[in-house]
């Protein structure tokens, strides 16, 4: 019996050691084929990142060139690229950055500048890309560290039919009290929906995002222009105060635990008749099997003391300095950011999936304008209107509308993140949630100050 | 035979019986010495290398003024780091859930445990079967585990707690409580999860330990008269003690680690980022290698102060030799 | 020595049977429970079969007509699963074999030709399993990176080993302390070598043991998820990393990721019904026979 036993024990170790010794072949790992012709690109788990996917044999048909994908939750890419690329660490050549990580990234000199790639590949046509982003994705040098995937704003997104029902009119700028008004009404108005769905989890990214807009336009800010922390000031106060009464009173179920995904399905299932959030989300609630399609008006991001504050957003591509396959990553930029990348998801996938918000030239085509009639226009707009080098009523040490364009928001944006979120639970008071932030981000001023 | 107790451990088992002469072993010579010791020294220096040594660079990295994000600004910082460390209330909360997690999970899962231990230890139709779900909860890959019951059985909308009550109510025609589990109850529901996956553990266990108990004593004490909660009181439970000890310093020795369950249920988020999650954020999102450094330091610190006091418990263990 | 377990149960049921009523009574009770423990497992799988709009539904649809495209979006839904679970299977096997083979001799050291103070070795072992891994990482990633060890398979390997000698070592000194001396002492008569001894006798002898440390250290290296999301990219990712990638902040993916879990955990489930009795051992350091 134990001879048995140990006989199948030893072909089973020796199989093993056949399949360990393949393996060091490969010499990393099974997926670790990485060849000159191949790049290696880290990037966020989000549709249009997975259409990329999916569509990357036509690259390699078209260059000879291989993909290998390490697709993340958003956070969790975000861990991953700053690990990345503060360690120069070349375990991958190019990945999606954002226009926060891409200035600070640029300063460090972790970037490959583009510019050079750019002089030479005259039919991507930088000039088309939107100008406040393509602005945001350049570096202080004043080159271009980055090419927007996708871009986005922020806008108000409202069930026009219940607004019929109702008799409520949406006004065509409204303010952030018009909107409180309107949710009040709107509250009720099916059974079990909620006046509005807004961001409540914690994230820099998530709740902050939504909520930063609101101060900017409250008049407040994180900081002055000489650093001073501004959190516990009266105006991000009475923002955050206003914030977090009206998600509490006529919010969305869960707002605590809602993110963008979560406000999503609760519009797409009538369980809220406002939503005030990213412009790409007018995608998937005007997509063909989306029980709102049709149903949805689109009203600019709500104000108070400025004049527009929609956010700016874009998920860009960034080529790590220093690769081994610089030249190849470019191609694989220039592909997936170019006109002709949308046309092939368009013919692919419909044109309702096109990585949209960063080209002009999107806005006139009219393969796309056909299925994005509804909110193209008000999405352009929003893009366009975006300021982010100046987006509230006071000057700003640093770049950023949603967020403060330094690399120690993501830590205290997070920390504050998730007092605001306890404060949206009913958990903590919004006074201690702030006093602390205070605290937090007047610790971060100090050192920038002096 | 005791000439190899020590301070810590009067001895892990029996002595061992099986040299010849075992009182010899400690008068031999310097070659057979060696001899003895170079089938453990591989392991020995493995163990050394990969898990010691790098505490030595934490340790050295704790001093520095080291943020990744920030690369022109590194140099040496002094105790700045440690001052940060026990000023932070936040790393403060993060001490006191983490305490608090692995001693609610473990007590629940050894509590919970060993009732189905007792059921499962008599005999009914499909034991077998029961055994095998029961156990199944602890075979589910940890994250995968986690999950589920962040996105399956949490989620406000669509888990599988709010659509039952929605189910219950329907038959009712009424409209069902929809809480929102993970906001007001955070904490509460990461320990759910942790529990549901380690009760199986401790059942397991205890349910061994019970098979182990001399069946004679027991009905003997049945045909003397003893009551079924004596039988418990003053012949199970002694037996067990052991097996609960066992259970409960193994399951510690893991959630007080546990990053999966807080990292994929909350992120952190609420107040229940624990002391792993703590560091892990400080060094994976903040980038302060610095300061991840320092909390390192002092939650080994920490981990080694009560560690002697837990090898204490399991030196008493086993020296019986369960 | 071996299913201890396993093979009491028929003694102790002919030994009660005025209680069957009651036993009757606390199977109904035991049954529910084991139903309610496993019922987050079968929903799991129920909901891996469904489409993403019936799997979040409210209240559940039970009945929802069952898909297999939650699968069809792992295995192809742009990214090949078989890498990563091929990565997982070789950081696995490849870090218990090395750990079998360091904890057995050393095992043996503590055992049946002790060293002095092997009480302080074993307690050695164990304390280093109290200290927590992630004070460590930093470090490991910075020498890691600096030796070109990142994303590598082997890196894991050598990591899952040190996290698991000590358990083995445990594990493995109470099963050879189970051999009985007279063996051993026959053999060593008969002139027989360290590594005859151990290939002939103490191996064999204690395969149970060593089945049921293995399996153990087997579990411990497939679940492990810290070391692995930092340590690895594109190459050596494993299933548990791979898996958390399927949560996405933008639209459904709940039937997809329940899916990947159920794939991702089928090893172990698979492994631990097949040897519930080795894994009462493992579990309690070799403690429990």
């Amino acid at each position: 019996m134990p001879g048995r036993t140990f006989r199948t024990v030893a072909t089973m170790v020796a199989a093993l050691t056949v399949a360990g010794s393949l393996s060091a072949c490969g010499g990393l790992g099974w997926a670790g084929n990485s060849g000159p012709n191949t790049i290696r690109v880290l990037m966020v788990n989000n549709p249009q990142m997975i259409d990329l996917q999916k569509l990357a044999p036509e690259f390699t048909k078209e260059t000879g060139v291989k993909v290998n994908f390490t697709t993340l939750p958003e956070d969790d890419l975000r861990d991953k690229a700053s690990q990345e690329f503060s360690s120069q660490a070349h375990q991958y050549d190019l990945a999606t950055l954002s226009n926060f990580e891409i200035p600070i990234y640029s300063k460090n000199k972790w970037l490959e500048p583009m510019d050079t790639y750019l002089a030479k590949d005259t039919a991507f046509n930088q000039g088309d890309i939107l100008k406040p982003i393509a602005q945001s994705l350049s570096g202080s040098d004043g080159k271009i560290y980055g090419e927007p995937f996708y871009g986005e704003s922020s806008f108000l997104m409202y069930r026009k039919d219940i607004f019929q029902d109702k008799g409520l009119t949406m006004p065509a700028h409204p303010t952030w009290q018009q909107v409180a008004d309107l949710a009040t009404k709107a509250d009720g108005a099916k059974p079990g929906m909620k006046g509005i769905c807004l961001r409540g989890q914690p994230g820099w990214g998530q709740v902050l995002a939504p909520l930063t807009t609101v101060v900017n336009t409250f008049g407040g800010t994180w900081f002055n222009k000489d650093w001073s922390a501004q959190v516990s000031a009266p105006p991000f106060k009475e923002a955050t105060n206003f914030y977090i009464d009206l998600v509490r009173k006529h919010g969305e179920i869960g707002a605590a635990q809602s993110g963008f995904t979560e406000c999503l399905t609760s519009l797409e299932q009538s369980k809220v008749a406002m939503w005030y959030d990213a412009t790409s989300a007018a995608g998937s609630l005007e997509a063909k099997d989306s029980p709102v399609a049709g149903k949805i008006g689109y009203a600019p991001a709500p104000v108070v003391k400025t004049k527009t504050s929609g956010w700016l957003y874009a998920w860009s591509w960034a080529i790590e300095k220093g690769g081994k396959h610089l030249s190849n990553a470019w191609k694989f930029v220039s592909w997936a950011s170019s006109q002709a990348y949308e046309k092939l998801v368009g013919d692919k996938l419909g044109w309702a999936n096109v990585p949209a918000g960063k080209r002009a030239s999107t806005y006139s085509n009219p393969d796309y304008l056909k299925v994005a009639a509804a909110f193209a226009k008000p999405t352009l707009e929003a893009i366009q209107s975006a300021n982010p080098t100046s987006p509230g009523v006071q000057p700003r040490p640093t770049g950023g509308i949603q967020f403060v364009d330094i690399p120690e928001f993501t830590d205290f944006g997070t920390k504050v993140s998730q007092d605001i979120s306890s404060a949206i639970a009913g958990k903590k008071s919004v006074d201690s949630a702030l006093s602390n932030g205070q605290k937090l981000a007047s610790a971060v001023g100090k050192t920038y100050a002096s | 035979m005791t000439t190899v107790s020590t301070d810590r451990a009067p001895s892990v088992d029996k002595p061992p019986r099986r040299s010849s002469a075992p009182d010899a072993a400690y008068s031999l010579s310097s070659r057979e010495r060696w001899m003895r010791r170079a089938p453990l020294l591989p392991g020995l220096i493995f163990l050394i290398i990969v898990t010691q040594l790098p505490f030595v660079a934490t340790l050295v990295i704790s001093f520095m003024r080291w943020n990744a994000l920030s690369p022109q600004n590194k140099g040496f910082a002094g105790i700045d780091n440690y001052r940060k460390v026990f000023s932070d209330s936040a790393l403060r909360a993060s001490i006191v859930f983490t305490i608090v997690l692995t001693v609610t999970v473990v007590l629940v899962s050894l509590l919970l445990g060993m009732l189905i231990a007792l059921l499962l230890d008599r005999a009914f139709f499909g034991r077998g079967v029961v055994r095998t779900l029961m156990i199944t909860p602890f075979l589910v890959v940890p994250v995968a585990a986690a999950l589920l019951f962040k996105h399956g059985i949490y989620n406000p909308s669509f888990g599988l707690l709010n659509g039952t009550l929605t189910a219950i109510w329907n038959v009712f025609n009424g409209s069902a409580p929809q809480p929102d589990w993970l906001t007001e109850h955070p904490k509460l529901m990461i320990e759910a999860q942790l529990i549901w996956q380690w009760t199986p553990f401790m059942m397991l266990i205890l349910l061994a330990g019970l098979q182990s108990r001399d069946k004679e004593v027991v009905q003997a004490a049945h045909v003397d008269g003893a009551s079924p909660w004596q039988v418990f009181r003053y012949i199970t439970f002694p037996h067990l003690r052991k097996y609960l000890e066992l259970g409960g310093l193994l399951g510690s020795i893991y959630i007080v680690q546990n990053f999966d369950s807080v990292f994929t249920i909350t992120s952190g988020g609420l107040g229940t980022a624990n002391l792993p999650y703590t560091i892990y954020q400080t060094f994976f999102s903040a980038h302060d290698y610095g300061l991840a450094s320092a909390q390192g330091v002092v939650v080994v610190v920490g981990s080694l102060i009560i560690a002697t006091f837990a090898l204490r418990v399991v030196s008493s263990l086993f020296e019986e030799g369960v | 020595m071996t299913a201890a377990v396993a093979t009491r149960p028929t003694t102790h049921a002919e030994k009660e049977p005025r209680k069957s009523h009651a036993n009757v009574y606390f199977g109904v009770i035991a049954w529910i429970i084991g139903i309610i423990f496993v019922v987050p497992v079968l929903f799991m799988i129920l909901t891996s079969f469904h489409s993403e709009a019936d799997a979040s539904t409210n209240p559940p649809s039970v009945g929802a007509p069952l898909t297999l495209d939650g699968y069809r979006e792992f295995f192809s839904g742009g990214i090949d699963p078989w890498p990563y679970l091929a990565n997982s299977l070789t950081a696995s096997v490849l870090s218990t074999i090395i750990v079998l083979a360091l904890a057995i001799p050393a095992a043996y050291a503590c055992s049946i030709r002790p060293v002095r103070k092997w009480t302080d070795v074993m307690f050695f072992f164990l304390s280093t399993k109290m200290l927590p891994p992630v004070a460590g990482l930093l470090p490991i990633y910075l020498i890691a990176q600096r030796i070109n060890m990142l994303d590598n398979i082997f890196l894991l390997v050598i990591l899952y080993t040190s996290m698991n000698l000590p358990i083995a070592v445990w594990m493995m000194r109470s099963f050879l302390a189970e051999i009985p001396p007279a063996i051993l002492e026959a053999a060593s008569i008969d002139g027989a070598g360290l590594l005859y001894q151990m290939r002939r006798i103490i191996v064999p002898i204690s395969m149970p043991g060593i089945a049921a440390t293995s399996l153990i250290c087997f579990i411990f290296s497939w679940n492990e998820l810290l070391f692995a999301r930092v340590l690895t990219g594109v190459s050596a990712q494993t299933g548990p990393v791979f898996l958390t990638s399927f949560v996405t902040s933008q639209g459904l993916f709940l039937a997809k990721v329940c899916a990947a879990a159920t794939i991702v955990s089928l090893p172990v489930l698979i492994a631990g019904f097949a040897a519930q009795d080795k894994l009462v051992q493992g579990l309690s350091l070799g403690a429990v026979k």
